[in-house]
């Protein structure tokens, strides 16, 4: 098995949209818990990961400037990342597709983790 | 792990934003929305790795109550906030904070907030919908497909709505007794209004909206948990929509059609329901008045004490809709007394009741109107007649179970026997 991170990435407006009613609201929230138990009962889940804030620094060159996030230059913001196990890479897309991120119009970027040769 | 109740965020949306409204004063009721679609976010972003937290509704109000304290903070001089967010601001780390999130005041809160959607200045839809939306956590989509309206007609109806709210100085007081008196009887109509809405919706998906009942129910509850509100008419509509609820479960036969009171298997009407149902009516017969809300409770009941359709009270019901008619004399009310007179003296004493009726013309796009003149014709024996009527009904009918259902009693005039023979 290897494993690979799930970043998930969605922009403002597009999670905003999503948003809706609190009703619809409350099947999207079901909706990612079922998919990620169904992860963790197949055991693909390594680690839950970890939501990320919206808000932060940037430090950036060699003068080290720091500037606040969020960050209006990129276009979608890293919410979170899961940490997989999968067979190989087309397994860890194959596990990705039922992610109910998409239907808020967002982006599930999967990378392998490099193994070390220590 | 914990798993969500049902319509969970719907209800704390209600909670929430009744809460907030107060403490930011109800011309910031947007910012309140906000607040909380603000802490449905963030449960978005963190439930699906931390999982569910033991006390959901805890944990939401907590998060809305931390984002209000920010907000505050950084608007208190360029908006006006109601006092309750200065003591919010001052006090913070004190328990007089907590005491603004105690459960006592959350309800409290809602009760406040129902009051104020019942503004006079408010035509009774207005009311209805913005109910719908503030304190049950409706969407514009999701009432206009209870209210078979569009999104740009609901949104309309709530704006207009909310303005005249927000531009009230305050919400209402609760603490008032004679203010309090004078707009109760609101409240009972558009919790009635909301409850008929589900039971006899004319939304195009479901002929039975069961939230919406559910709904009324549960702000009715509120109302009793309140003393002053607790009165024997509250009492009366909070009877009438538990024994109508007792019969929800049998209004769609197993194969998922609309089935009429006659039709009903009676072993699904929930025997739990009825009983309180019936406490409830015991609870309203206190006090010299008799509003419409007791007698249709008591119809409800009656029904509710037959074990079929045969061996109803059908005299008592019929003199129930003769007082119910001086109360109340809408042509609906007067078709219903007929149905009952034809029950109870035949057929052709019902249809009679029907012809007398001064403002039946006023029935010609109800669906069910043509419905009854149909049923009682094919009671009659005249097969031919009935046809036409439900022909005319049909044409009328606002949802698919309403023209599946009159597609069989269609079939059964061509048949010749109606489904119901009554000896």
């Amino acid at each position: 098995m290897s494993e690979f991170v799930y970043l998930y990435r969605t922009t403002n407006e597009a999670s905003q949209a999503a948003m809706g009613s609190p009703e619809q609201m409350q099947k999207s929230m079901q909706a990612w818990m079922a998919w990620m138990k169904q992860l963790a009962d197949r055991g693909h889940i390594k680690d839950q990961g970890h939501p990320l804030e919206r808000t932060g620094k940037l430090i950036t060159g060699r003068k080290k400037t720091v500037t606040d996030g969020p960050y209006a230059e990129t276009k979608d913001i890293i919410g979170g990342y899961t940490l997989i196990e999968a067979r190989d890479l087309d397994q860890a897309v194959e596990l990705s597709l039922g992610c109910p991120i998409f239907e808020g119009g967002g982006v599930v970027e999967v990378r392998p983790v490099r193994k070390l040769d220590m | 792990m914990t798993e969500l109740q049902e319509h969970l965020f719907r209800r704390e949306a209600g909670r929430m934003v009744a809460t907030l409204t107060r403490i930011f004063g109800v011309e910031n009721l947007a910012l309140a929305e906000d607040v909380v679609q603000d802490a449905f976010c963030r449960a978005l972003e963190v439930w699906p790795f931390r999982g569910v937290p033991e006390n959901p509704s805890a944990w939401l109000m907590a998060t809305a109550k931390h984002r209000a304290l920010d907000l505050l903070r950084r608007d208190r001089r360029a908006r006006t906030f109601a006092p309750e967010a200065g003591r919010l601001l001052e006090t913070e780390a004190a328990p007089a904070v907590e005491d603004l999130f105690e459960p006592h005041a959350i309800r409290d809160d809602q009760l406040r907030m129902m009051f104020s959607c019942c503004h006079p200045g408010l035509p009774e839809a207005a009311q209805v919908a913005l109910m719908l939306h503030i304190l049950c956590g409706f969407s514009v989509d999701e009432i206009a497909g209870a209210f078979v309206s569009t999104h740009a007609a609901i949104e309309k109806r709530l704006t207009r709505a909310k303005h005249t709210l927000s531009g009230s100085k305050r919400l209402f007081e609760i603490a008032d007794a004679a203010d309090f008196a004078a707009r109760l009887p609101a409240v009972h109509r558009a919790l009635y209004l909301l409850f008929n809405e589900g039971y006899h919706g004319a939304s195009p998906e479901s002929a039975v909206r069961v939230e919406l009942c559910r709904e009324a129910m549960r702000l009715a509850a509120l109302l009793l948990e309140h003393a002053p509100a607790a009165t024997p008419v509250t009492h009366a509509l909070a009877a009438l929509m538990w024994l109508h609820a007792a019969r929800l479960p049998a209004r769609l036969d197993a194969a998922g059609r609309l089935s009429v009171l006659a039709d009903q298997d009676r072993a699904r009407w929930d025997p739990g329901l009825i009983v309180e149902g019936r406490r409830l009516l015991e609870l309203s017969a206190q006090g010299p008045r008799l509003s419409e809300y007791h007698l249709e409770a008591a119809i409800a009941a009656a029904h509710a004490s037959a074990p079929c359709v045969e061996a109803t009270d059908w005299a008592q019901i019929v003199s129930l809709y003769d007082l119910l008619m001086t109360i109340r004399p809408t042509p609906v009310v007067a078709l219903n007394r007929a149905i009952a007179v034809a029950e109870r003296d035949g057929p052709d004493r019902g249809l009679r009741e029907i012809e007398a009726m001064a403002d039946r013309d006023r029935l010609v796009a109800y669906p069910f109107y043509h419905a009854a003149l149909g049923e009682l014709a094919l009671r009659g024996g005249r097969g031919g007649t009935a046809q036409q009527h439900f022909l005319a009904a049909l044409a009328l009918a606002r949802s698919s179970m309403e023209r599946q259902f009159l597609r069989q009693r269609i079939a059964a005039c061509q048949g010749g026997t109606p489904r119901h023979a009554r000896t």
